[in-house]
């Protein structure tokens, strides 16, 4: 067996990924840090302080982690959903009912809502600790940022599996923005936007049209959050984080007394 | 559980006493967090809020609105909030008494060393991460993922929900227009948290708990995160019903329950019910009472403030951080009072002047 091990240890394909040998020793367990993608958003040495459970609450890592779970079970779920009204439901159902391991929706829907939940716990945790104070005030603004863009990325999901519960929960919650001032139907000063008799902003060419393409949450408004929400928020999200992680490491690493 | 109790927690979670009571209780925990966070009042508590959730599962009107799929997550909220508090409350204490003794806080011991990432950090990561996956493995097989029937734009549900993380944001339609509730509050809510860190000029307590080095600062935010956003998500899911109506959590759903519309403006107040007389045609007139209150409470608060309790904090913050600080205060002040005016004598808007959509 340790024959087979060393065999396999010692091989040219095993050293051409693993620069270091089993991280025991003071200079192999710097090694594995360094010298792996993953690992190497790590400082090699962290204050003890930082990592402790009862200080750090694990938020900001298990919002990370659930953004992954979202992106591999989301990646799987485009496989077989459809964004259009006549299929979106069917194809909805058809993932509990004709897709094996058909819990992939059950997964997606739960860590979404349990990421929002973490994000804001791993803020409350920030805020207590006085984490945003100098040198962490930019990163605090970035996070926020990821915060909103979370809501936004449950926001968009929350309208595919087109059921009553998904449309009308849109619907209530896109009818504010009819409401915006100059640039919503409904809004203060959007009489005021026009030339003469003629009105430029009106409820087929205002900010809520734009976002939901039509005048009601229909076909054109299922596209777009469809693309926003496997495309565009995660993008984003994804840009922030890294900016977020690479500010986390050079405004000295988990927060800590000066 | 007995009838008379279920009553007592229905008439509790009436609009009035949920939030005197939510008020006072973070009151209470703050003032007397160094007996309410010792582990055996926490431990008591936590088990009492067990007992109550396993008693009042059997009651049909509970049970249907606690074991909504969608309404899991408000659970674990309430779970992971109120552990949470407790947790970092607990460390502020200790914290705060180790250093009136002269030692260094719980964190700044354990700074002094340094410890290797791997295994120390790696580790923690992995076990959570292993947790939480077996975590969301059984939730996802245990409860499926609600699906209803097909969207259809001719007919409406009732109650027309938003998602649960925006019910906050519903709820404030109710006693604001909704370029004030959907647009201004929110941006104020983003514009707000963005501004804490250049607003919060104290450089004390920075990485790790405590609660005297920054006791104002500790409590406005949990006031805004705990009493104005969590409480009004756990009021939106559980105590909104049909027609946006309060029901208590015992109390069936009825769709025809009955709620007086009777809400007037101040004006109204004014002239109609105080003077005697019509209310004047000219917009500006007739809203004068409420217009010169808005502008005592967005001008003059701020300048008594100035000179009186936050004397302190102009000196220390300087004019341009404290009075952006100020405004955003009495944003977030605004609105449980409008909330409170409105349940206790229907007041519809201090300032109505739909013409000019200034209805506040």
């Amino acid at each position: 067996m340790d024959k087979i091990l060393s065999y396999i240890t010692g091989s040219q394909i095993w050293k051409s990924i693993f620069r270091h040998g089993y991280p025991d020793t003071p200079r192999n367990r710097t090694l594995a840090v360094l010298s792996n993608v993953v690992l190497h958003l790590h400082p090699v040495k962290v204050r003890r302080s930082g990592i402790r459970l009862s200080y750090t609450w694990c938020m900001g890592g298990l919002t990370f982690f659930l953004f992954l779970i979202e992106t591999i079970t989301g990646l799987l779920l485009m496989f077989y959903y459809r964004p259009t009204a006549e299929l979106a439901l069917q194809d909805i159902v058809a993932l509990r009912e004709h897709v094996p391991i058909g819990v992939m929706r059950e997964v997606h829907r739960w860590s979404a809502h349990l990421m929002v939940i973490t994000v804001w716990l791993h803020m409350y945790r920030v805020f207590l600790t006085g984490s945003y104070k100098p040198p962490r005030e930019f990163n605090w603004n970035v996070g926020v940022i990821l915060l909103v863009i979370t809501l936004l990325l449950s926001f968009t999901g929350y309208l595919l599996p087109w059921d009553q519960l998904a449309v009308w929960a849109i619907t209530v919650g896109t009818n504010m923005a009819r409401a915006t001032p100059f640039i919503g139907h409904e809004g203060p000063g959007a009489a005021l936007v026009g030339f003469g008799g003629l009105q430029m902003v009106h409820a087929g060419d205002d900010v809520r049209f734009g976002l939901l393409a039509g005048r009601f949450v229909g076909e054109g408004a299922l596209l777009r959050f469809y693309v926003l929400h496997c495309l565009g928020f995660p993008l984003v999200a994804a840009s922030l984080m890294a900016l977020h992680f690479w500010r986390v490491r050079k405004d000295g690493g988990i927060s800590g007394p000066l | 559980m007995p009838q008379f109790l279920k009553d007592l927690i229905d008439a509790a979670t009436a609009p009035i006493p949920y939030t005197v009571l939510t008020t006072l209780l973070l009151g209470a925990v703050l003032y007397f967090r160094k007996i309410l966070t010792h582990p055996v009042v926490f431990t008591a508590v936590s088990v009492l809020i067990t007992l109550f959730f396993v008693l009042a599962f059997k009651d049909p009107n509970f049970n249907k609105i606690i074991t909504k799929p969608d309404n899991v997550p408000i659970l674990i909220l309430i779970a992971t909030i109120l552990f949470f508090t407790w947790l970092s409350l607990r460390r502020a204490v200790l914290n705060d008494e180790r250093t009136k003794r002269g030692e260094p806080t719980l964190e700044g011991e354990l700074s002094k060393k340094k410890v290797f990432t791997w295994p120390d950090l790696v580790f923690t990561e992995f076990i959570c991460m292993l947790l939480f996956t077996a975590l969301l493995m059984v939730w996802s097989i245990e409860i499926q993922a609600p699906i209803e029937e097909a969207a259809s734009q001719a007919r409406t549900p009732n109650p027309s929900k938003a998602p649960w993380y925006f019910l906050g944001l519903q709820e404030m339609l109710v006693y604001f227009d909704p370029w004030i509730a959907g647009v201004l509050l929110p941006s104020f809510i983003v514009v707000g948290l963005m501004a804490i860190p250049y607003l919060d000029v104290n450089p004390k307590g920075n990485g790790y708990y405590t609660f005297e080095e920054r006791p104002f600062a500790i409590s406005f935010f949990m006031v805004g995160f705990l009493l104005l956003w969590v409480s009004l998500v756990i009021m939106g899911t559980f105590l909104r019903g049909p027609n946006w109506s309060f029901f208590g959590p015992f109390e069936y759903w009825d769709p025809h329950k009955l709620e007086p519309m009777v809400s007037i403006n101040l004006s109204e107040y004014f002239w109609v019910k105080a003077l005697g007389k019509y209310l004047p045609a000219n917009p500006i007139v007739r809203e004068i009472p409420g217009l010169l209150m808005l502008g005592a409470y967005f001008v003059v608060v701020p300048v008594i403030c100035a000179k009186t309790i936050f004397k302190k904090m102009l000196a220390e913050m300087g004019m341009v951080r404290f009075y952006i600080f100020m405004h955003l205060l009495l944003w977030t002040a605004l609105v449980p009072m409008k909330m409170v005016l409105r349940w206790t004598i229907n007041l519809k808007y201090i300032v109505g002047i739909p013409e000019w959509f200034l209805n506040v």
